[in-house]
């Protein structure tokens, strides 16, 4: 016979008893069992660009396409180029044409839906390139709202997509404030820039930092003080893009103009 | 061809990957899921809180609430571009996500409206399943009627007074806890939005209330306009039928043909459901109201940017066809005296589709600004699908979705009646 007594005390039995087990879970939480796998003190890989070295060539766009797969004519790209050109009126103009692929062969603004700007080249204040790829944040929004956890940062502080596990929601290109994000043409899971991680696990460089005849992009780990891109970072002044979304973005950049988005 | 380039137009400087990558069902999401949670809190209305005059209201919301219930998750579904791992969200729920919360909210709320249905409803599976158990010689047709009965009691056949009086308590608490599940349900849905901060106009703690203000207006929209449609049609169908049984024995005068003739939407009900209706209405017109002054008051760096769609691009989207033709003229229509059922259903229908831009002008109008704030993106609605992806993000499969609950709502009323002139369930 069920008393309302003994429901009660079985009820609180059960919920006492239920709530070990949620115990446990916490105590193996993929956070700590991520740190308890493996060390992770060593390396934290950043990125740095030097926007005056940045002549909008586009070599590193192809050889990012090519490296990482992502179809040479599907209008997404990994990482690109942005041309900005401010004029002595003070309207400011600028486009990526194809991400900047193959480059910038025409003086013309791009302003999309097949219009173009010209601009004469004594109207012209002030020019510049700057490249852009993910930021591989500190705080990364694109991680935080991955409703299946298939995009995680590594220890290593590289953002990475899982694509047998990415439902394809696109909430993560939705979180993203940099635009970095898409959805691969062939897989169909969203896809980003992960600095190369095949690579730079194994020694070598990124593909765009190789592609780069003029040294304005450069991979380091921030953790090694000895680093070059350690020390520039910490000796020069730099800047990041969009610190107002508390992001804490890891691209620092040499040169950054306020007028760029 | 990339994810969101058939339908994505670019102006001026837009970052290459950027698309419109939530599209029509997107919009459909959190429409279909407030009309599940307005749906619910019309019919707690009378559960509840005892307003008897939604009666006849409140068994039918709740069988609606209930069928809309199964149509909400498919635009999400229709929209993944892996729609087979859908599930995986049940089952690696990343908590930080605003969005793997969802099948936990979500099938919450299904169980509290499914165990209110069988309260306010046992009684009939009862009554339905007990004669046919005694009759011998069954038909296929009642074999299956009587299964299905049968298995709906789940073997309790007591409908004594007092076991009945427990099922009006039952339906009593059930759609009290139901009302904050469904509240929660579609603040739910305005969080996914409010939460992401990268997207200017949709970053706003307002988001979810003003989300569950515009669910329940559209519920009950949504509730009374097929419930005027109903009843019309009933009206017209046994008007007919008494006009052929007529014929047919015209000397037959007996009371059994004589019944009374069936009445259509009643006035009262409408009226009473229309001043909740109002009610709502006011309340989501002013916190909207509330957010866009807030916007251009404080004017931060992104309102430039959001002005020009706001008052410039998408000036008819939001306030010609949202503000004008969705919201004021229903409110005219309703605040005027006299409220026919015709003006009425032409209101609910305005509320809808009001309630529909405001959610197209939400998403949309979202992605229709750049994160460059220096360029604009334009959505164009597939109409002819060429393709499996324009055709499930394009209208075909946002009619799908929007018309889908009609035929569950219909197979649903066969199970659950809900046109009893009786009152036999409460």
């Amino acid at each position: 016979m069920i008393t309302r007594r003994n429901f009660l005390r079985s009820a609180l039995a059960g919920a006492a008893g239920l709530a070990l087990p949620i115990t446990a879970l916490e105590l193996l939480g993929p956070r700590r069992l991520r740190a308890e796998r493996y060390d992770s003190s060593g390396v934290r890989w950043v990125f740095l660009v030097d926007t005056y070295k940045c002549v909008g060539c586009g070599l590193c766009v192809k050889a990012c396409k090519q490296e990482n797969e992502i179809p040479y004519d599907a209008n997404v790209t990994r990482t690109w180029v942005e041309r900005y050109v401010l004029t002595r009126d003070n309207r400011l103009f600028a486009d990526s044409p194809k991400g900047a692929r193959d480059g910038f062969i025409t003086s013309r603004i791009d302003l999309g839906q097949g219009r173009y700007q010209d601009i004469k080249k004594e109207d012209i204040k002030k020019a510049f390139f700057v490249p852009k790829l993910c930021n591989q944040c500190e705080n990364p929004p694109c991680v935080q709202v991955c409703p299946v956890g298939a995009t995680y940062q590594a220890a290593d502080g590289v953002v990475l997509v899982d694509r047998k596990w990415c439902i394809g929601c696109g909430y993560c290109i939705m979180a993203c404030p940099y635009g970095v994000r898409f959805f691969h043409p062939n897989y169909h899971v969203a896809e980003k820039c992960n600095f190369c991680y095949h690579r730079i696990t194994r020694g070598m460089k990124s593909a765009c930092v190789d592609a780069c005849p003029f040294g304005a992009r450069q991979i380091g780990n921030i953790k090694d003080p000895d680093d070059p891109v350690t020390k520039v970072i910490m000796t020069e002044r730099v800047a990041v893009l969009k610190e107002e979304y508390g992001t804490k973005p890891q691209v620092y950049y040499l040169g950054l103009s306020k007028e760029v988005r | 061809m990339v994810h969101g380039e058939a339908w994505t137009l670019k102006e001026l400087f837009t970052y290459p990957n950027e698309y419109i990558y939530w599209s029509i069902q997107i919009v459909m999401y959190p429409f279909m899921t407030g009309l599940v949670a307005g749906a619910f809190v019309l019919s707690s209305l009378y559960h509840v809180f005892g307003i008897k005059k939604l009666k006849d209201m409140a068994r039918f919301s709740l069988v609606f609430s209930f069928a809309l219930l199964f149509v909400a998750p498919m635009p999400l579904l229709f929209h993944l571009q892996q729609p087979l791992r859908g599930l995986y969200v049940f089952m690696t729920p990343h908590f930080t996500s605003a969005i793997a919360a969802f099948g936990i909210v979500f099938s919450t709320y299904g169980a509290i409206v499914a165990s209110e249905l069988w309260f306010v409803y046992r009684r009939h599976f009862v009554e339905a399943a007990l004669p046919l158990k005694e009759k011998s010689g069954k038909s296929p047709v009642e074999w299956f009627t009587y299964l299905v009965f049968c298995a709906l009691t789940l073997g309790v056949y007591d409908v004594s007074e007092k076991s009945l009086e427990k099922d009006e308590k039952a339906v009593k608490v059930l759609a009290a806890a139901g009302i904050p599940v469904a509240l929660f349900l579609h603040g739910y849905a305005g969080f996914i939005f409010g939460s992401v901060k990268a997207n200017a106009l949709w970053m706003t703690p307002l988001m979810p209330v003003i989300f569950i203000m515009s669910a329940i207006v559209s519920g009950i929209a949504l509730c009374m306009f097929t419930y005027i449609v109903a009843m019309e049609l009933r009206k017209l169908f046994s008007a007919s039928r008494r006009r052929a049984a007529f014929r047919a024995l015209p000397a037959d005068h007996s009371p059994a043909h004589q019944g009374r003739s069936l009445q259509g939407a009643e006035p009262g009900v409408i009226q009473i459901t229309s001043r909740y209706l109002l009610l709502f209405l006011v309340a989501a017109i002013s916190l909207e109201l509330l957010d866009l002054i807030f916007r251009g008051y404080t004017a931060v760096k992104s309102w430039d940017v959001l002005r020009s769609v706001i008052y410039g691009k998408d000036f008819i989207s939001i306030f010609i066809l949202q503000y004008g033709l969705g919201n004021l003229v229903p409110l005219i229509l309703f605040l005027m005296p006299g409220l026919t059922v015709r003006r009425a259903l032409l209101g609910t229908l305005l509320v809808l589709f009001g309630v529909f831009m405001m959610r197209w002008n939400v998403v949309i109008g979202g992605q229709a600004f750049s994160l460059t704030f220096a360029g604009y993106m334009h959505y164009h609605l597939p109409i002819i699908p060429h393709d499996y992806e324009t055709f499930k993000e394009g209208l075909a499969g946002a009619l799908t979705v929007g018309l889908m609950p009609f035929p569950l709502f219909w197979v649903m009323s066969k199970i659950f009646p809900v046109f009893d002139s009786g009152g036999r369930h409460e």
